[in-house]
């Protein structure tokens, strides 16, 4: 098997770790990478329970069949994307495991897995003004009342398109890019936190 | 500077913080509070500025966003702001601003001569004089903007900071005057989220300007209670400083938040300014009324005011701007100055227009024996340049015409009022429609939108009473729309002003013709006047927007705040239609100018647009290599070694590729997982070729077209399991092939069983290609057999390269033995740089995009987007061998057999190589048969590909050329600007004829 140290994160280059000495207190945002997580692409008929209960067989989570919403049974999230696309979220490498599982559990049922994790990394913003800081480049509406713990939108953010998933109550939005987009996205979000206090964090 | 204007006490300024600023070089001081143009009044400086067309001295008019005259340029450098209203421009020490429109100084400017013209200077004065020829208008307009201009543009970069960001709430309130804080207190005690804007510094809006009482006490009592309430209410944002500017569909309203203006521009993160983009559920205008000039001779000299700016620097920020006053008025609003002044010791005489004046504020001053002129006009004013006097005269019972004789009264200070206008800017923008109200002589909304609630003066509902018991109602009805319970708020008890009857003369009469020794002005930022309305009349406009143009009233800066609803009455009153009929003119966005960074906030620069990097970006920067965009992506475009020019480096990789092995990172290629059974329909549908008898492991080149059959993508796609292929798509063709697909199985083919999902991103893509390429893999894999009967051209295996999980496509784009290696893109880099030490033996050499597109147009390789354009067929490039004739159908089919698809002189796809084999041609330079001496020629075509070729050894070009093939062999002419190049017309395809060399 490859060796792991040859495996570089979509943001590698801004030295982040180097960063995280540095980090201010009280700042009013964190930002960071998390990278490499297993991503999972779903596709399927979510009026088809035999699809449901293989999802739940191979990944051991249930399918979220509300809009822009998500279901945990940690360390697995199932996110929705839309009425037949799911992302289910996992720790890095567990894409090994996901992918064959999940196929197997379909076997010749109409259904695609597709392995994304390569095609996008996480930017975590977390503080007391993520919310004020993605309204800046993002038309939704987050305030707890529209956005709760747990939501997902798939969305614009600045120029880009971002999965947005509020995580915990600091607030913690997990951002989900293409990897290609993380630099400029990282550019942006640290150059719009500087009102706030920015504060830079490995993980 | 002492400032001799300022009250020893009173007002909302805090005289603990003196502010020192700086007016066309001089030096004064001000108090935190003021606003500059208080500051200059405090200062008794009422001269600031010079008019739009004829450069009269002009003064202070209003006190707030109705500003016509007092605009100024604020500050210097890159900083620079033209045409700031002083009225809205909060005093902070070191402010530097000067007049505008005058040179070289206020004082002495030179361009005031126009006013000794004024007489050939008339409405429609540029129409009617730079009309001929038309070709010089060019030549007429340069030294018109520089004779009539307004403030100076900045020359350099802005260095504040600007920030724009989205919000939702339940309840929107415009305005945080009396009825403005009342409707956000009744929506914010619902639980309900309310945004409260103002565009003050300090919320209040006339609470501020005006002597009342709440409940037995002065009004500002209840208004700190409110604000203090306001704030506690977690989900209620208060914004001062903010103009609502523009009000869109669905009430989405345009605000702009001032941060920093008043601390002189943004300060280290926090922007000056910040834009932002409100969708709320229900809105509730509360923007108030402005007050109207009155129409009368040579009312625009420095020291004449609207009465209610006389009345709010004397009570909001202590300053009585005059020593002897007059105030002329046809309402009882007009008093509240009046009685400022005077309770400033100011002495007042009152010109009444009505002949029986009634009112509370009236019978105030009548009780403290206040001289009062009812039934008088002002026939004109005296000054050379701040006022000195006025000539008042009893009028006729009629108002048009003045009896007996003009009395001259002394003064320095002259307030107008003409009634109020309720601001109904953003009603309209909304789509609201007006109503004409008699009795107010003023427009008012006519009817109420869903999702919008309004109180107050912008209702026509005048005196803070019903300013209060409207705002609550509204309030609570916006939220209870919204889904929340409002409570019933008691209404307080009000002491202040209330509304008595007002009279209306749109013109005041005197002694004299309109017109003849003095101007009236209506526009004062404009210069124009009641005059040039009649003269618009007598040659023939009736339509009020033709009026607005032709006379250019309206149309400034301000657009017509105070000038509007007086226009139209001149004009309805000189046409002799009602001013219903007449109608308004459009109210647009914005209400007031806002700053153009503000629009932009960071959308500058390297993040103006998304800056996409590949793998290997970092490496490449490390190396020197310069990018090139391809849409969003930075792909490298060469790789220069020390001191290589681009043509050396680009010849250098080209050779290389073709003698040893080049390598390119192609990961920017558009790659589209397909799956289900229904895959290969699809792929029926948008290819021209047929995908039936694909096998797993097997590639194939597919052309698509779109409805018009002209070609909008091309690839490879590889069959990768039973009901599963990988498409691959030009780079800039990614997403909108995906679409394109999308599209079609959404809306025509929605039973049909297929899934696609965009992985460009999941593999690093990298391109190894020359005759050593087979070597050089052979060195890195273990599993994977790499002879030409395991592995044929076309066809794919998946593996391990350098000990990574790969997928390898034995595919070309350069006509070599090729290899496309696609790992996940976490290695790429790792890969890239095994294959590069590795390689070392074999020189390996990276290569860019320039000889990347070298090296396939050697082979005649199209690019698609650069030889086609979008109006290109398979036919056109000679690629009919690729569109199936056996297929029932496809996307494009039909449009092939069409008449013009078939035409045999197209624009074909041909070669063309130059006479001198060195020279290139230059991209799209035209191609012609004959040449003249000089266009207009026949143009038969255009190059679309050319480069220098180091393996055929002399330059080569592809172009769309009519009836190309058929030309084969003949002479044509490339035609530039100064050279033509003689081109002979060839076979799109230059190197490898045979085409053996991808086998190695």
């Amino acid at each position: 098997m490859v060796e792991p140290y040859l495996r570089q994160s979509a943001l590698v280059h801004r030295g982040l770790s180097r960063a995280a000495a540095g980090a201010m207190s009280g700042a009013g945002i964190v930002l960071s990478e998390r990278p490499f997580r297993a991503m999972v692409n779903l596709r399927g008929e979510a009026s088809d329970a035999g699809f449901l209960s293989a999802v739940r067989a191979a990944a051991g989570v249930e399918l979220p069949l509300q809009p822009n919403t998500t279901q945990r049974a940690a360390p697995v999230t199932a996110l929705w994307l839309g009425p037949d696309e799911w992302l289910i979220t996992a720790p890095a490498g567990e894409e090994r495991v996901l992918v064959p599982a999940l196929r197997a559990s379909f076997g010749e049922r109409h259904a695609a897995v597709i392995d994304l994790t390569e095609s996008r990394t996480v930017i975590a913003v977390s503080g007391a003004h993520a919310r004020d800081l993605l309204a800046k480049g993002c038309t939704l509406d987050l305030h707890p009342r529209a956005f709760p713990v747990g939501a997902c939108a798939q969305t614009g953010l600045a120029r880009a398109g971002a999965l947005l998933h509020l995580v915990d109550e600091a607030p913690t939005f997990e951002i989900t890019i293409l990897r290609s987009f993380a630099d400029y996205m990282w550019v942006w979000l640290a150059d719009a936190a500087q009102e706030y206090g920015v504060a830079l964090r490995t993980e | 500077m002492t400032q001799k204007n300022r009250l020893p006490e009173g007002g909302r300024i805090d005289r603990t913080r003196p502010l020192g600023f700086l007016f066309n070089g001089r030096r004064y001081t001000g108090f935190a509070g003021d606003t500059l143009a208080s500051a200059l009044l405090a200062n008794d400086v009422h001269f600031v500025g010079r008019s739009f067309k004829y450069h009269r001295k002009r003064g202070i008019l209003g006190s707030g966003a109705e500003e016509p005259n007092a605009l100024v340029q604020l500050e210097l450098g890159g900083r620079t702001e033209p045409n700031a209203r002083a009225t809205q421009v909060d005093l902070y020490e070191g402010l530097i601003a000067s007049s505008q429109n005058c040179w070289p100084t206020l004082e002495a400017d030179l361009g005031a001569a126009n006013s000794l013209l004024s007489r050939i200077y008339p409405a429609g004065f540029y129409y009617k004089t730079f009309m001929w020829p038309p070709s010089f208008w060019m030549t007429y307009e340069r030294f018109i903007r520089r004779a009539a201009g307004l403030g100076r543009p900045p020359r350099e970069p802005d260095p504040d900071r600007y920030e724009k960001a989205w919000r939702h709430c339940d309840v929107l309130v415009v305005g945080a005057g009396p009825a403005g804080i009342a409707a956000a207190l009744a929506a914010g005690r619902s639980g309900a989220r309310v945004i409260l804007v103002d565009e003050q510094a300090e919320l209040g809006g006339s609470l501020l300007s005006r002597k009342g009482a709440i409940d037995g006490a002065p009004a500002t009592h209840w208004l700190d209670t409110a604000l203090g309430e306001l704030r506690s209410l977690p989900e209620v944002m208060v914004l001062p400083r903010t103009t609502a500017y523009g009000y869109y569909d669905h009430n989405m309203i345009g605000l702009i938040e001032r941060i920093g203006d008043h601390r002189g521009g943004s300060n280290g993160g926090v922007p000056r300014q910040r834009l932002w983009h409100v969708r709320a559920k229900q809105v509730v205008l509360a923007t108030g009324a402005i007050e109207r000039p009155l129409v009368f001779s040579d009312n625009d000299r420095p020291g004449i005011l609207l009465a209610s700016a006389i009345e709010t620097y004397v009570n909001r920020y202590a300053v009585a701007a005059g020593r002897r006053g007059v105030i002329v008025t046809g309402n009882d609003t007009g008093y509240g100055a009046a009685l400022a002044l005077a309770g400033a010791g100011t002495a007042v005489t009152v010109v009444d227009l009505r002949t029986e004046p009634t009112g509370p504020q009236h019978e105030t001053a009548r009780a403290r024996g206040m001289e009062i002129l009812a039934g008088h006009t002002v026939a004109r004013t005296f000054g050379n340049g701040r006022v000195t006097g006025v000539e008042v005269m009893p009028m006729t019972a009629d108002g048009e015409g003045v009896v007996g004789s003009g009395r001259r009264i002394e003064c320095d200070l002259v307030g107008m009022s003409g009634g109020w206008s309720p601001t109904v800017h953003l009603y309209s923008q909304s789509g609201g429609k007006l109503r004409y109200d008699e009795a107010l002589a003023a427009f008012v909304p006519g009817n109420f939108r869903s999702g919008q609630h309004l109180a107050g003066a912008v209702r026509g509902s005048f005196g803070l009473g019903a300013a209060l018991s409207e705002g609550f109602a509204a309030g609570a009805a916006a939220a209870e729309a919204a889904g929340f319970r409002a409570a019933a708020a008691p209404v307080p008890a009000v002491e202040g002003y209330e509304p008595a009857p007002q009279r209306m003369l749109w013109v005041l009469p005197s002694s004299k013709p309109l017109g003849h020794g003095g101007k009236n002005f209506v526009d004062f930022q404009n210069d124009v006047t009641a005059a040039d309305l009649k003269l618009a009349v007598r040659e023939g406009y009736r339509s009020v927007e033709h009026v607005k143009r032709y006379t250019t009233t309206g149309m400034g800066t301000d657009q017509g705040k105070t000038s509007n609803i007086n226009a139209l009455a001149i004009l309805s009153e000189t046409v002799g239609a009602a001013i219903p009929a007449v109608g308004t003119t459009t109210f647009r966005p914005p209400y007031t100018p806002v700053t153009v960074g503000a629009f932009a906030s960071r959308d500058l620069g390297d993040l103006l647009d998304p800056i996409r990097r590949t793998p290997t970006h970092g490496w490449a920067e490390k190396v020197g290599a310069p990018f090139e965009n391809v849409g969003q992506w930075k792909r490298t475009w060469y790789f220069p070694k020390a001191g290589e020019t681009m043509h050396a480096a680009v010849n250098r990789e080209v050779k290389a590729a073709r003698t040893s092995i080049g390598i390119v990172d192609a990961s920017t290629l558009g790659k589209i997982d397909i799956q289900g059974p229904d895959a290969v329909k699809l792929l029926n549908w948008v290819y021209t070729n047929a995908w039936d008898n694909l096998a797993i492991g097997r590639s194939r080149y597919g052309l698509m077209l779109d409805e018009n059959g002209m070609v909008f993508d091309d690839g490879v796609t590889t069959r990768i399991g039973e009901n599963h292929y990988h498409m691959t798509t030009t780079t800039s063709g990614a997403p909108r092939v995906l679409a394109w697909m999308e599209e079609w199985l959404q809306c025509e083919w929605p039973h049909y069983r297929v899934f696609l999902t965009s992985v460009t991103e999941q593999w690093a893509t990298i391109g190894v290609a020359g005759p050593n390429a087979r070597k050089l893999i052979s060195e890195l894999t273990q599993d994977i057999a790499l002879e030409d009967e395991s592995f044929p051209f076309m066809s794919m295996k998946e593996g391990h390269v350098a000990g990574i999980p790969a997928r390898v496509f034995r595919i070309s784009f350069t006509g070599e033995l090729s290899y496309e290696i696609n790992v996940p893109t976490s290695y790429g880099l790792a890969l890239w740089q095994a294959l590069m030490t590795a390689g070392e033996k074999y020189e390996i050499t990276p290569y860019g995009t320039e000889a990347m597109h070298v090296l396939r147009a050697e082979k005649g390789y199209i690019i698609v987007g650069q030889d086609t354009d979008g109006t290109v067929t398979p036919g056109d490039l000679g690629m009919d061998w690729i569109v199936s004739k056996k297929k029932p159908d496809f996307l494009g089919k039909r449009s092939l057999a069409r008449a013009d698809t078939r035409r045999d002189d197209r624009k074909h796809l041909v070669g063309l190589l130059t006479q001198n084999p060195s020279e290139a041609i230059p991209e799209g330079a035209q191609i012609v048969g004959e040449l003249k001496p000089r266009p207009p020629m026949k143009m038969l075509g255009h190059v679309t590909s050319s480069y220098y070729s180091p393996n055929v050894g002399r330059s080569i070009a592809l172009a769309l050329i009519e009836g190309g093939r058929a030309r084969i062999g003949q002479e044509l002419h490339a035609a530039l600007p100064d050279r033509n190049i003689r081109v002979t017309v060839t076979e799109p395809r230059f190197f490898d004829l045979e085409g053996t060399r991808v086998n190695g």
